[in-house]
């Protein structure tokens, strides 16, 4: 990469000593990537964009919130009828949120179905876990904050999971309500972690993008970069590309906060926390539905909890579970199949969370949490045994170039 | 962009500046539509807003005595002025003063004299309400942060601060009635 010519003295002086335009221009502008990628590369950029838009109306919200149950709801109410736009900003944030995870599970479906989180990426994928399960974190907490009635229930079942943690588990719920209920202790550092876990999100999303700019991004047809004909700088290429899918995200967003805010919200959460009454039917925020679906099939207290957080555990180990060394679907054709099943399964968990824990609701919960696992513990290392893959290409520019080409590519590839 | 070989001419070259520069203007005023929410909710709220007004019953002020009430979060002084201190207030000569202002175009009736009770040198609140207060050198308020002295009609006559304090608009409802704002 030859060094930029900057013409402006200033940028010039500046970057002399502390190259950041160099930088920039470097990761940002001639950044080559490979010239095959489809729009769901944009999932990456969209979720960024996501999470700073989330920073930017969350600081704003929390500079009109009380963190005390007395005044939580009322303020939270304050916010929606009587500060300045507050309940545009407040609907941004909620909607937000949702179409945060939205990008992100479209982005991890996107590594699983072209293998983005094989070698040499596999710590840009556990990153990106990690990413997830603070993302979790932080939502759960948010959810809390409005002080409404889903907030109080929610947090109170989700902090009991810890419960189930053998002769420990009660002391460390008490440790973490700092009392003998969710109460106005829980409340505030629930607001306290709110905030600052989403700096340290930023913070691993730096690590996630510089273990990405390694290697590059992974490709639709999941085979190496082999030189510079493989590639295009990253601006004006794949800016414009990103631009489009966010104006595309944008107006989705618009949408969602302009005509049907609340439509994936709960209305008991406008109703104040009341210690006293259970609502007769808690579901968290739909993005938790699947991970609630496995924590209500397994019929055991500890076992469900150790099934949910298994759930993302096994994430972290994907990369050594998965032994098939061709990364994309495209040449994986018993894979592919299996990785709609999988979609479909996760459908299936995240609807059956939102059923009541009753009757076929349990029966079905019980195979798709089956599948789930047998997915990733039996199926990713022991398909690669069984699956016969397609051949791959020899370059990125063979099978854009010419289809003949990549035939006689792969053919003489075969007879060696 | 002008270097580009794929446009065909010179029309070509300015219909793509005019779609960037287009593009770019309506980008910069979706970003500003979006900041000024983030800005604005800074300002008061409707609430605020709605207790931008104070009512004051003067009924149980007897002559000589004083009141604070807190007016958008700021006290505001009321005091029954006797006659000896109108007197006092009108004969001053406009002269001696830093910011000069006759007596009767700071009051609407002259017993009740309406002040914000903050000095306008730098926010405090100073004394002379209560009775045992100092009431400085001139009878009327006297700021003990940074020394400055105002007479019974709220002029500043000593110290640092600039200008007379403030009067708040009001207006009189009745004869021992007033609202503030």
């Amino acid at each position: 990469m030859s060094k930029p010519k900057f013409k402006n003295p200033v940028v010039k002086w500046i970057d002399y000593r502390l190259p950041i335009f160099t930088f920039m221009d470097h990761e940002l502008n001639h950044y080559p990537t490979p010239k095959n990628l489809n729009y769901f590369w944009n999932f990456g950029s969209l979720a960024g964009i996501a999470l700073i838009t989330m920073i930017v109306t969350g600081i704003v919200l929390s500079m009109n919130y009380t963190a005390h149950v007395d005044h939580a709801f009322d303020s939270v109410e304050r916010i929606m009828r009587d500060v300045n736009h507050g309940w545009l900003i407040r609907y941004i944030h909620m909607n937000a949120s949702s179409f945060f995870f939205i990008v992100v599970f479209v982005h991890i479906f996107r590594g699983l179905y072209y293998g983005s989180y094989k070698a040499p990426r596999e710590l840009l994928w556990i990153l990106g876990v990690l990413i997830l399960l603070l993302m979790m974190a932080t939502a759960f907490m948010g959810y809390v904050l409005p002080w409404g009635q889903m907030s109080f229930w929610g947090a109170t079942v989700i902090t009991n999971l810890f419960s189930a943690i053998p002769v420990v588990g009660e002391s460390i719920v008490t440790w973490l309500w700092g009392g003998f209920s969710v109460d106005n202790s829980t409340l505030n550092r629930f607001f306290s972690l709110h905030f600052v876990l989403p700096f340290v999100i930023v913070g691993v999303v730096i690590l996630h993008l510089v273990a990405l700019h390694r290697f590059g991004s992974n490709n639709p047809i999941g085979i190496d970069v082999k030189g510079s004909q493989d590639t295009l700088p990253f601006n004006p290429y794949y800016t414009i590309k990103d631009l489009f899918g966010l104006g595309i995200f944008l107006t989705l967003l618009a949408a969602a906060v302009f005509f049907f805010p609340n439509f994936m919200g709960h209305p008991d959460n406008y109703i104040e926390a009341n210690p006293m009454v259970t609502p007769a039917h808690i579901v968290p925020d739909w993005y938790f539905l699947p991970f609630y679906a496995i924590l209500r099939a397994i019929p055991d207290k500890l076992g469900g909890v150790l099934f949910m957080f298994g759930s993302i555990a096994v994430l972290f180990v994907l990369p050594w579970l998965d032994r098939s060394p061709v990364r994309s679907s495209q040449f994986r054709p018993i894979f592919k199949i299996f990785f709609w099943v999988l979609v479909f399964d996760c459908f299936l968990l995240g609807y059956l969370g939102a059923m009541p824990a009753e009757g076929i609701y349990v029966i079905l919960s019980r195979v798709a949490t089956a599948y789930y696992f047998f997915h990733f513990l039996i199926l990713f290392p022991l398909l690669p045994y069984i699956e016969k893959t397609k051949p791959l290409p020899i370059s990125i520019s063979q099978p854009v170039l010419s289809g003949a080409a990549t035939a006689a590519a792969s053919a003489t590839r075969e007879k060696k | 962009m002008s270097k580009n070989s794929n446009l065909k001419s010179k029309e070509d070259e300015g219909k793509r500046d005019f779609l960037i520069v287009s593009t770019y203007a309506l980008a910069g005023v979706g970003a500003a539509a979006f900041v000024w929410p983030l800005i604005d909710q800074m300002n008061p709220a409707a609430d605020t807003l709605a207790l931008a007004s104070t009512e004051i019953d003067l009924s149980s002020l007897e002559e000589g005595q004083s009141i604070t009430v807190k007016w958008r979060g700021k006290p505001v002084f009321v005091r029954y002025r006797t006659k000896e201190e109108i007197k006092q207030a009108n004969e001053v000569s406009l002269d001696e003063m830093r910011d000069p202002q006759l007596d009767t175009d700071r009051v609407t009736n002259e017993k009740y004299i309406v002040l914000v009770g903050v000095c306008t040198h730098l926010g405090c609140v100073p004394l002379g309400q209560k009775t045992g207060d100092v009431k400085g050198q001139y009878g009327g308020w006297f700021c003990p942060c940074h020394g400055s002295h105002y007479d019974n009609s709220g002029r500043i006559r000593k110290g640092p601060a600039p200008t007379n304090l403030a009067v708040p608009s009001y207006k009189f409802l009745s004869e021992t009635l007033i609202r503030i704002g």
